[in-house]
């Protein structure tokens, strides 16, 4: 045991000598999350559009207003013919152009029947079609207000947004980054410790002497549980302090899903260094195997069920989908154990299956 | 200090080593005495680093029977550990560590207590005049004295063995031959050594000198009798007469 602690303090020293080391483990989580937070949002506010008007009458006039004042778009610019619909996008600043036939006002009265268009930039498409939405919206609750008493029946359907009310992107960021960086954190730095000390040569000694491999492999991860779960804290404080994300379930089950998470990352952080012996490779495959399929397919940005059924089956390999749909579950919807236990299962799985190859490719290895 | 009367401690009886169909080490035996400077030669690729891998345990023998420090390395693995050191090529000590730091981890590995630990260490600084550089990380000294320092830290358990992959790799003849002088301290304190090198003058200071080629030890006795054996001036020309043989 004693032989054990003193290799663990190695290993701290080693992190904090390192300010590089340092810096992805305490800076990385932080700026993330303020990234994700601040910059990368879903929602869209102050678009700039252009109004083609071309009947210019009392109707066409306050919707235009009503759309102007909902705080999503601002008026760029009136336009006065077809011609400089394409000038304007092609400007790059309007996102959308709303066209009011001739004689609106009258047309609705007579057949109430008017024509509107929207035009929408889709060279950006997500920003296009929420854009487009939004309009219609705005356009048909104006519409709903005109004929509130001249139809008899209307279904008004009342919407309610559960466990997000605002709809607030960062909810959904602070699971996904959470699985990201324990991922990058866990499975990144132990490979690139345990190759680090192959490069050295310095693996070699220690095999060479009476401590046992498993304690080797303990020693080197023990302190990245540590920091990792450290983390893990860092992001659901910054989370809850700074963007009002709250855990609705139980911290300590929160947290204990997290040490598995955490304890599957280092599995496949060992697994990594076993089947590598340089830190460059063991940072290619980390980075390439590990965090682009932890971006892309788990669910984190893109809907899994969007994705065409070879994608999807590969999303049902990644563990961080797991652990996501599990953070989720715990921190916005507030469940407890019992809804969460199949996840679970299947990531304490996935711990087991990493270590169990683990431990064959060493003995080959040494082999 | 070679003493033919003296105990076996290193046993080793028909070793095999495959790798696929080319044996690497092709029924290998040999004997080492207790207390002597074991040269371990042969060019590259000749075997040399798989023989020492497998006697230190890094590394599994196809078969044979091998004893180390009176322990069967099938069974004994764990006692074997404990009685033997290595320094490889790269003299593995840790960049981001100090001098002290890193001798305070390897013994501290093998179980020594901080007492112990400190006087070890304070006695080595002594004898290797490195007492200022104690607090400094070691990317920061001369390769000499990292070299010097890993062969101390290799055997500061007081091993039975100790052995020694190439380890005069890289420095100049003037720090080579402070070097040997390291080794020669360990043999008349009673450690075995047991060294490969490709420096055909470090193969004089040997007691005894093995030559592998192509996976068989090729010649195994003193230098002199080696030289006389084969009407040589020197290992060198005794080196290359069993290198030629192996060309034709």
């Amino acid at each position: 045991m004693k032989r054990f602690l003193g290799f663990v303090v190695k290993e701290f020293y080693h992190i904090f000598r390192d300010y590089r080391t340092l810096l992805i483990l305490f800076g990385l989580p932080a700026i993330q999350l303020l990234l994700f937070g601040f910059v990368i949002t879903n929602e869209i506010k102050d678009a700039r559009i252009a109004i083609l008007d071309q009947s210019k009458d009392e109707v066409t006039r306050r919707i235009s207003e009503k759309v102007l004042s909902s705080g999503y778009f601002i008026l760029d610019k009136n336009l006065t013919s077809y011609k400089e619909i394409e000038q304007v996008f092609r400007q790059g600043n309007i996102r959308l152009v709303l066209v009011f036939g001739p004689d609106f006002s009258k047309n609705l009265d007579k057949t109430g029947n008017a024509r509107v268009q929207i035009i929408g930039d889709a060279s950006d498409p997500n920003t296009a079609n929420i854009l487009v939405n939004y309009l219609q919206g705005i356009l048909s609750n104006y519409l709903i207000s005109l004929n509130a008493e001249k139809i008899p029946m209307q279904i008004v359907p009342e919407v309610r947004m559960m466990y997000n009310g605002q709809m607030k992107g960062v909810y959904m960021f602070v699971p996904g980054l959470m699985a990201m960086l324990l991922m990058l954190i866990s499975a990144l730095m132990t490979s690139l410790s345990i190759t680090k000390e192959k490069e050295l040569g310095t693996m070699e000694l220690l095999l060479v002497s009476p401590l046992k491999p498993i304690q080797i492999i303990i020693g080197k991860v023990f302190p990245y549980v540590f920091l990792a779960f450290i983390d893990a804290c860092i992001i659901i404080i910054l989370g809850n302090t700074v963007f009002g994300v709250p855990v609705v379930g139980s911290v300590g089950l929160l947290l204990l899903e997290s040490f598995l998470y955490i304890c599957m990352a280092l599995s496949l952080g060992i697994l990594i260094s076993t089947i590598t012996s340089s830190q460059q490779i063991a940072m290619m495959l980390s980075l390439v195997a590990l965090m682009l399929p932890t971006i892309l397919l788990s669910g984190f940005i893109f809907p899994v069920e969007n994705m065409p059924w070879i994608l999807q089956v590969f999303c049902h390999i990644m563990p961080p989908k797991y652990f996501i749909t599990i953070i989720k579950s715990i921190m916005l919807q507030g469940n407890g154990f019992r809804y969460i236990a199949l996840e679970t299962g299947i990531m304490a799985g996935f711990t087991l299956f990493f270590i169990f190859l683990s431990v064959k490719k060493f003995k080959i290895r040494l082999a | 200090m070679y003493n033919p009367q003296a105990e076996n401690i290193i046993i080793v009886k028909d070793l095999v080593k495959k790798f696929g169909s080319f044996y690497a080490n092709d029924h290998l035996s040999f004997e080492v005495k207790k207390g002597e400077i074991f040269g371990f030669l042969g060019a590259n690729g000749a075997g040399k680093t798989t023989a020492i891998k497998i006697l230190c345990g890094l590394s599994y023998p196809t078969s044979g029977k091998l004893n180390v420090g009176g322990f069967d390395i099938y069974k004994e693995r764990e006692k074997i550990k404990r009685n033997i050191g290595y320094m490889s090529q790269k003299f593995s000590l840790y960049d981001d560590l100090t001098v002290f730091e890193n001798i305070r981890f390897y013994a501290g590995i093998y179980g020594l207590r901080r007492k112990e630990i400190e006087e070890r260490a304070a006695s080595l600084m002594q004898k290797l005049d490195m007492k200022e550089a104690r607090d400094k990380l070691i990317r920061s000294i001369p390769l000499g004295w990292k070299q010097k320092l890993a062969f101390s830290v290799a055997i500061i358990h007081n091993p039975k063995i100790v052995f020694l992959d190439e380890p005069t790799g890289g420095v100049d003849p003037v720090t080579r031959r402070q070097f040997w002088d390291m080794i020669f301290e360990a043999s008349s304190e009673g450690i075995t050594v047991f060294v490969t090198t490709h420096y055909m003058d470090e193969a004089e200071y040997c007691d005894r000198v093995s030559i592998m080629v192509d996976g068989r030890i090729a010649a195994l006795d003193t230098p002199d009798n080696l030289k006389k054996h084969y009407g040589a001036g020197s290992m060198n020309e005794v080196f290359l007469k069993l290198a030629r043989v192996k060309v034709e």
